[in-house]
């Protein structure tokens, strides 16, 4: 059964910050979507393949040149970041205290 | 359209403005005087793109001037879905997370219908990141039913299919992950067609779970929807799982028939067994009626059964929120869209950023997506999932050797109430008869055929096996022909 302390193991995991109150919420609705999706343990599937993909592609390549395409946008892709300088993307620091 | 001299098909309009007999800026002036005096209420749009459009319109105005040949779609407006990246143009998602971010270029599938002459109209609402059947989920409040503005118009794509039904625009784009083009459409009372994964490039599609993703159209009739998928379907390099095969035109098998077509109705999704619950008996009435439709029309009708179709729901909410965890974990406030502000470092910044981002049901399924994929359960529930594809991908092999196409409701109900399924996982069980084709791959259409309860809309499905859509499309001719609600939807 699915604890709040799993919950909010996993938020953290996904760079998520879940209140008590949102933990609350969230971990019986998480628990009764698990609870349904355990209805899959009925099936026998000890040889059946999985399938990760519906359309039978492999290794789609294509040849090693450089598409000019997006060479124009740089500008306009580094205008929608939040902070940018010197045409690069700008964060705080990545060593920096603890919040 | 209260403009009579303005027809009502993208193919009328089309034809009409190609031979110069009204010109695409009178076309667009009709829709926007119609999204003028409904949108208000209806919310169907993030944003209406008014200046671009009118740039579009005389853009086409003065090359058929010009004696040129414009496209399929020669002036023709259309809605686009708000998580295809349109350049210049703001994209949201209808997630906070997004707002305001404007791509620095266009979708493959957007590209390809500006190409074939039609004018983007402007960007229709969504549940956040294409999650959800309501459109409640958006951030910027949910789009209105124009049957019924008390009644949610289905979801995800709900704003594409209420513009279409709302006489804002004739074709929509929409995207289909677990029926999230056809459920909104049966809602509505248009036609919406989710296409073979990989028919429709997903380049510019802003990712939800990857390979369910599907782009498709929302229509008033099977023909426009024939002709807006012949448009933006074929090969793109620049989508890895894009069909490299030429796909067979759609149009030319519209009037074909069902004349010895072998027609199965899926047992599983007719309101018996473990399924029984939810399905509304009108529906179920109307579908029976459209297998009688086609069985007049020619078709030899049986009953299928495709067993595990009642554990797509499951492997669906495993597969589709693992897929997310992934593809959302890219909203960190770093490149572009939110950041929250005062955070010490970045990885705190990352944190604040998704927290306030991020609607809860968005959050819900990252949580169960990141959880369905951690260690020691990865097996259990993820590995598990994609074997249940499996069985789903067989059971519809097994159906396609007796039968041509399978018939079932889109919607195991009508159009409903606002708040009136709060809690996530009944607001999940509406997926259960439009998920299967998602984890197969495979094509479907959604067809208004009759009403419902209350007189609301209901949708048929049509489905089919990989790359059919030209047979799914004959069908839906003849059941659009034969719909006894056509008055009113």
């Amino acid at each position: 059964m699915l604890t709040t302390d799993d919950v909010a193991k996993v938020a953290d995991l996904a760079m998520l910050d879940v209140s008590a109150e949102e933990l609350a919420t969230f971990t019986p609705q998480l628990a009764a979507i698990l609870e349904h999706a355990a209805d899959v343990e009925a099936l026998d599937l000890a040889d059946v393949a999985p399938t990760h993909h519906p359309y039978p592609l492999v290794n789609v390549f294509r040849d090693d040149v450089l598409d000019d395409a997006m060479s124009d946008v740089r500008d306009e892709a580094l205008a929608a970041a939040p902070d940018a300088e010197a045409h690069q993307f700008k964060v705080p620091p990545a060593l920096g205290e603890e919040m | 359209m209260s403009d009579s001299s303005i027809p009502t098909t993208a193919i009328a309009i089309a034809a009409a403005v190609s031979e110069g007999s009204v010109s695409a800026t009178d076309v667009l002036e009709a829709h926007l005087a119609v999204i003028d005096h409904g949108e208000s209420e209806i919310h169907a749009f993030n944003e209406v793109m008014v200046d671009q459009a009118r740039a579009t319109a005389a853009d086409v105005d003065a090359r058929i001037a010009a004696g040129e040949t414009v496209g399929p779609l020669a002036g023709v407006p259309i809605a686009l879905k708000d998580n295809m990246c349109t350049r210049g143009v703001a994209t949201t998602c209808s997630s906070k997370i997004l707002e305001g971010w404007k791509p620095p270029y266009d979708a493959t599938a957007v590209e390809r219908v500006t190409a074939a002459g039609a004018v983007a109209i402007g960007k229709t609402n969504l549940d956040e990141f294409a999650m959800g059947s309501s459109t409640e989920n958006s951030a910027f409040g949910p789009t209105k039913n124009p049957l019924d503005t008390t009644l949610v118009p289905g979801g995800s794509s709900g704003g594409s299919s209420a513009a279409v039904a709302a006489g804002f625009a004739p074709l929509a784009l929409g995207s289909d992950t677990g029926g999230s083009i056809r459920q909104p459409a049966a809602l509505c009372g248009v036609v919406g067609f989710k296409p073979t994964y990989g028919a429709v490039s997903r380049y510019g599609l802003i990712a939800f779970a990857s390979s369910l993703d599907q782009i498709g159209p929302f229509t008033t009739t099977v023909a426009d929807a024939a002709t807006l998928f012949d448009v933006i379907a074929g090969h793109d390099p620049r989508d890895s799982t894009s069909i490299p095969e030429t796909l067979e035109a759609t149009v030319p098998h519209l009037d074909d028939g069902v004349a010895g077509l072998r027609v199965g109705v899926v047992s599983e999704l007719m309101g018996t067994g473990d399924l029984a619950e939810g399905f509304e008996p009108e529906v179920l009435a109307q579908t029976r009626a459209a297998v009688d439709a086609l069985e007049a029309a020619g078709a030899s009708v049986q009953e299928v059964s495709v067993p595990s179709t009642i554990y797509g729901l499951s492997a669906y909410y495993l597969i589709a929120p693992a897929e997310a965890s992934s593809n959302l974990a890219r909203y960190d406030g770093v490149r572009y869209g939110h950041r929250e502000a005062g955070a010490a470092n970045t990885a705190g910044m990352m944190k604040a950023s998704r927290t306030a981002g991020f609607g809860p049901e968005v959050k819900r399924r990252i949580m169960l997506g990141t959880y369905a994929l951690s260690a020691g359960y990865y097996d259990a529930f993820y590995g598990k999932a994609q074997k249940v594809r499996t069985l789903i991908i067989d059971d519809f092999a097994r159906a396609y050797e007796h039968v041509d196409v399978l018939i079932s409701p889109t919607s195991p109900c009508v159009a409903f109430p606002f708040g009136s399924k709060d809690d996530p996982l009944s607001m999940y069980l509406n997926d259960v008869a439009t998920i299967p084709s998602n984890l197969a791959g495979h094509p479907a259409i959604s067809v208004p055929f009759g009403a419902g309860r209350d007189g609301l809309p209901v949708g048929v499905q049509v489905m089919g096996p990989l790359l059919s859509e030209a047979r799914l499309m004959a069908v839906g001719a003849v059941l659009e022909a034969a719909n006894p609600g056509k008055a009113t939807a």
